[in-house]
């Protein structure tokens, strides 16, 4: 309970036998990776990036999977560069995952962006298209938080920023964490189930509020690995 | 529901803000970095960094200035002032802005907003219009507000939505630097003709002139020299926004955080 108490982590971690979180960022040649990874290291976490299957076999606390682009080509960069079994892995293993924007969409079964195109099927619902006069959505929006997501994002609303024309219809209401609305929808902003993240907006673009959402998933992720490597060595 | 967005412009000129009315009489208002962080906790949603000098070491110093504000500011970055290529963009990009704004390089090669677009993504390509009112209508001009492009601004805005840009940043020449509001004519008739976000710009000096915008039709504003002279923080904008009904991101919520 201490390491939360104790402000940011590093030090916390240290206590259970970690230096660093290490995270690994999903690069299939989406545009926004960079300010993520950013993101990621003001935090103080150690950053890699995951182009390969045999990148997966790193170690890693935890897998970020970025994405702006449409739909059925991350389907398909992601296939041809062997990742796509890895992640289903991952996710099917309950590690640690943040998905951020497209990364939250591609967790759905379907999209009408790219239809016939399967998606990672982890969570059951589609992604549909916005009927807005103004699409995409671009700009700050409120999400109304119905689960907490992370040890910060106690509070109820939080303004984060958005940039997407599809949004995701969630069929397993439990696993819904946020919702946000516009163009007269209200839709999942937010997916939480088991150790998995998932937000349709930008975390590393949003300011303080983005950065505290960061942190949170971070301190979880490195304390999931120093807890079982700690499990480990007292079996 | 979507907020109205308040987005400050930093001038760069030699790796200073600089403010003035192109190019004369250019005083340097501060480190960009320093008024980046400084807007950032204001409650700033976006920020707009243009090297004003165009030349290929401003360009240089840009970067290295977006490259520290990227950072350790983490809010939407437009970067601009003399891209005119694929290679110019994505070296901002890199850099670490988040969008790019071109003005005179997409009126000479329009095919250029469909390349970046296309490449980047529509949600990285923000064409910036400058306006000037010709009688009862509006022609886009180029090289900051000297040249007249012939090409009338509503069609022109038109065009860029077709090929593909994602926002558009509307500048009035007439309003530049004369602290007398936005030109909410023209934010009207642009904002009626196409279905993107537009940002205003130019003129706006008090709250009242972005409520002004807004109420035409404006999904963000652009502010310079009200924030710069320090009449105005980004929350006194906010507020009378606010005041008016109309939604805008709290101050407050960014300071949560513990440190």
């Amino acid at each position: 309970m201490m390491a939360f108490e104790a402000g940011y982590s590093p030090r916390s971690i240290e206590g259970l036998g970690r230096q660093r979180t290490v995270i690994g960022i999903v690069d299939y040649g989406a545009g926004n990776l960079w300010s993520v990874v950013r993101a990621l290291r003001y935090l103080g976490a150690e950053v890699c990036l995951i182009r390969s299957a045999d990148d997966l076999q790193q170690k890693v606390d935890g897998l970020v999977l970025p994405g702006v682009g449409a739909f059925g080509w991350a389907v398909r960069q992601l296939q041809q560069r062997g990742l796509w079994n890895g992640l289903q892995n991952w996710l099917n293993a309950q590690r640690p995952f943040l998905g951020i924007c497209l990364g939250m969409q591609l967790l759905m079964e379907t999209s009408e962006e790219s239809p016939g195109v399967r998606g990672l099927d982890v969570v059951r619902g589609v992604v549909r298209k916005f009927r807005a006069r103004k699409v995409p959505q671009i700009g700050w929006n409120r999400v109304s938080f119905i689960q907490t997501i992370t040890p910060y994002s106690a509070g109820s609303v939080e303004y984060f920023y958005f940039v997407h024309g599809y949004y995701v219809e969630c069929m397993e209401f439990d696993v819904v964490a946020g919702v946000t609305e516009y163009g007269g929808v209200r839709y999942a902003s937010a997916l939480r189930k088991g150790r998995m993240l998932a937000v349709q907006f930008h975390p590393e673009k949003s300011g303080w509020a983005g950065l505290t959402l960061l942190r949170g998933w971070l301190e979880e992720a490195g304390n999931v690995q120093a807890l079982s490597n700690k499990i480990a060595a007292v079996r | 529901m979507l907020t109205v967005r308040i987005i400050p412009c930093l001038d760069l000129h030699e790796g200073k803000v600089v403010k003035g009315t192109h190019f004369r009489n250019l005083k340097v208002i501060g480190d960009p970095v320093q008024l980046a962080r400084h807007y950032e906790a204001q409650g700033a949603d976006e920020l707009i960094l243009l090297d004003i000098s165009a030349t290929i070491e401003g360009r240089k110093t840009m970067r290295v200035v977006l490259e520290r504000i990227a950072s350790e500011v983490f809010i939407p970055i437009t970067a601009g002032g003399g891209i005119a290529s694929l290679e110019d963009m994505q070296a901002v990009l890199l850099a670490g802005a988040d969008k790019i704004t071109m003005c005179t390089a997409a009126l000479n090669q329009p095919a250029l907003i469909e390349e970046g677009a296309k490449r980047f993504g529509s949600q990285c390509i923000v064409i910036s219009i400058d306006a000037k009112r010709h009688a009862d209508t509006w022609y886009a001009y180029t090289h900051s507000g000297k040249r007249c492009s012939g090409k009338p601004v509503l069609e022109w805005a038109r065009e860029c939505e077709q090929l593909g840009a994602g926002e558009l940043l509307i500048n009035s020449i007439d309003r530049d630097g004369t602290a007398q509001g936005y030109d909410t004519e023209l934010i009207r008739a642009v904002a009626e003709v196409v279905s993107i976000p537009v940002i205003a710009s130019s003129g706006g000096a008090h709250p009242e002139h972005a409520l002004a915008a807004v109420r035409a039709g404006a999904d963000a504003v652009l502010l310079a020299s009200a924030l710069h002279t320090g009449k105005y923080t980004v929350a006194d904008f906010k507020w009378y926004l606010a005041e008016a009904g109309i939604p805008v991101r709290p101050v407050s919520s960014d300071r949560k955080m513990r440190t």
